[in-house]
């Protein structure tokens, strides 16, 4: 880690980041809910230059029928980096790295998820990222959570997640593109904004065990700054069906 | 203890919403507790009604629910009933007993003339399991086969809509319009009629369930129809039908 090939001189300059923002300072974040008409669900995040399209179908029937199961629903994940989202062209197709995120996203969405509610069924998630600039699992699995509760999927909670880092020893949120090629350490997490409960932890690089938890409480604070963004994009595409309502009293 | 309503009427909330907290108050609809607390379980509208606390829901597909008049689509034939789409995650089946209120002797009955792959059909959910095998009847009246027309599909959660209060928007399409409609709870739409006048209730349909919020919908709904009446002799009206119950 540090060094290499293109790395900066410096990754903080007079207190601020190469693009920036103070370290403990998010990227802009804007989220759609419902844009994909066919899906049951749908959700568009822009996250920085980070950009995903997260889809959701079902609950429908379990196929092949072996993954099905009696007492619940079985949730199914799909993350896909189309070949355009990187600098260099990226091979398309699943490899090593997508299959992991995949089965990872599906696991830290799944708490959420009232599965009992639909047995013998299954939920698709579906997540393209059409740019890739660091953090993409994360703003993934923010966007799949919208996208699952625009299915109409009950929940218990939604799911927000953020990852954080550590550049010249510095701890620093949501770490872009650079930082995140040339830092020393990186710990996305996802929770559960109402529950507190943490769905997805991971750390990647070295910390010391303070500064970990200073990052764990770092994030579990912003984390609620998202949950803001998801909830408002949820109620802002449905705020026209509330007019209805008031129409008809 | 400590009663508390953290949200209003009518107001839109999304899955995890705290809605009140006590014991005295109860979850409705999708609406759920964990505690002395109440939350809301998916995106939809509150309403609270004395001491019960229930959410609407605004998305999802359709949930079968016992009671509820659906429209299916037969989808295969089996030894002694047919599989039933119902447009919904769940398939239905309907047992043979529940199709005829005669006798039906299956060494010598072709099952195909009740119902045939591809039929549309108006039917009753009589029973669902723990794991959610449903199970219709069709046995006495209105159930039937739906014979000819056309069916279209809509947002189960715009039904409601689509039938108006006590039944004022569906009325007023079956009279301006000389088609018969019955509609399903899980959002299919059966139209009968002649070709051009089951495209216009179609596309009647279409606009109640795309612009459901605007003012002034049955009206609209009534000249819309009414210029179509006026531009061709209209037949007598079919047979009345009953539509499914809300």
């Amino acid at each position: 880690m540090g060094g290499g090939i293109g790395a900066p001189e410096h990754l903080i300059v007079n207190g601020k980041r190469l693009d920036g923002r103070k370290l403990d300072e998010i990227r802009p974040l804007k989220i759609m809910a419902g844009v994909i008409k066919n899906a049951d669900g749908s959700c568009q995040l822009e996250f920085g230059k980070t950009k995903i399209v997260a889809t959701v179908y079902g609950p429908r029937e379990a196929l092949p029928k072996h993954i099905s199961r009696p007492d619940r629903a079985v949730i199914t994940c799909d993350y896909t980096m189309a070949s355009f989202s990187t600098p260099e062209r990226g091979r398309p197709g699943p490899n090593r790295r997508s299959s992991e995120i995949s089965n990872l996203i599906a696991d830290s969405l799944a708490p959420a998820i009232m599965l009992q509610k639909y047995p013998r069924t299954m939920i698709n998630v579906y997540i393209t990222v059409t740019n890739a600039n660091a953090g993409t699992r994360c703003a993934a699995i923010t966007a799949a959570a919208v996208a699952l509760a625009d299915a109409g999927i009950e929940m218990r909670d939604l799911v927000t997640s953020l990852a954080a880092g550590k550049i010249e020893n510095h701890l620093a949120l949501d770490l872009f593109e650079v930082e995140d090629n040339f830092g020393d350490a990186d710990v996305p997490i996802a929770v559960m904004p109402r529950t507190e409960e943490v769905t997805l932890l991971q750390m990647d690089g070295r910390l010391t065990p303070e500064e970990f938890k200073t990052i764990l409480k770092m994030l579990r604070k912003q984390v609620h700054e998202i949950y803001k963004v998801q909830k408002q994009a949820l109620i802002s595409k449905y705020k026209q069906e509330k007019s209805e309502e008031e129409v008809e009293q | 203890m400590e009663e508390k309503i953290y949200t209003k009427d009518r107001e839109i909330v999304i899955p995890g919403d705290l809605l009140a907290e006590g014991m005295d108050f109860l979850p409705a609809g999708k609406a759920f507790r964990e505690s002395d607390k109440i939350y809301a379980s998916t995106i939809g509208l509150v309403s609270i009604k004395g001491r019960v606390i229930k959410v609407i829901p605004l998305a999802g597909r359709y949930m079968p629910k016992v009671g509820d008049v659906i429209i299916g689509k037969v989808t295969g034939i089996g030894f002694s009933g047919w599989q039933v789409d119902i447009d919904s995650p769940y398939n239905a089946d309907l047992n043979i007993g529940e199709a005829s209120q005669g006798y039906i002797d299956l060494g010598k009955t072709d099952m195909s003339k009740f119902f045939d792959i591809g039929d549309y059909l108006l039917g009753e959910i009589i029973s669902i399991t723990e794991s959610k095998f449903v199970k219709l009847t069709a046995k006495n009246r209105p159930y039937r086969r739906l014979r000819g027309g056309n069916v279209i599909q809509v947002s189960p959660s715009k039904i409601p809509r689509i039938i108006g209060k006590q039944g004022s928007m569906i009325n007023t399409l079956k009279k301006n319009s000389d088609c018969d409609v019955i509609v399903g709870q899980n959002g299919l739409v059966w139209i009968k009629g002649t070709p051009e006048k089951e495209a216009v209730v179609a596309q009647a349909i279409k606009l109640i369930e795309t612009e459901s919020h605007k003012s002034g919908l049955t009206d609209r709904i009534k000249t819309m129809l009414e210029k179509i009446k006026s531009a061709q002799p209209s037949e007598p009206a079919k047979e009345e039908v009953k539509e499914g119950g809300q």
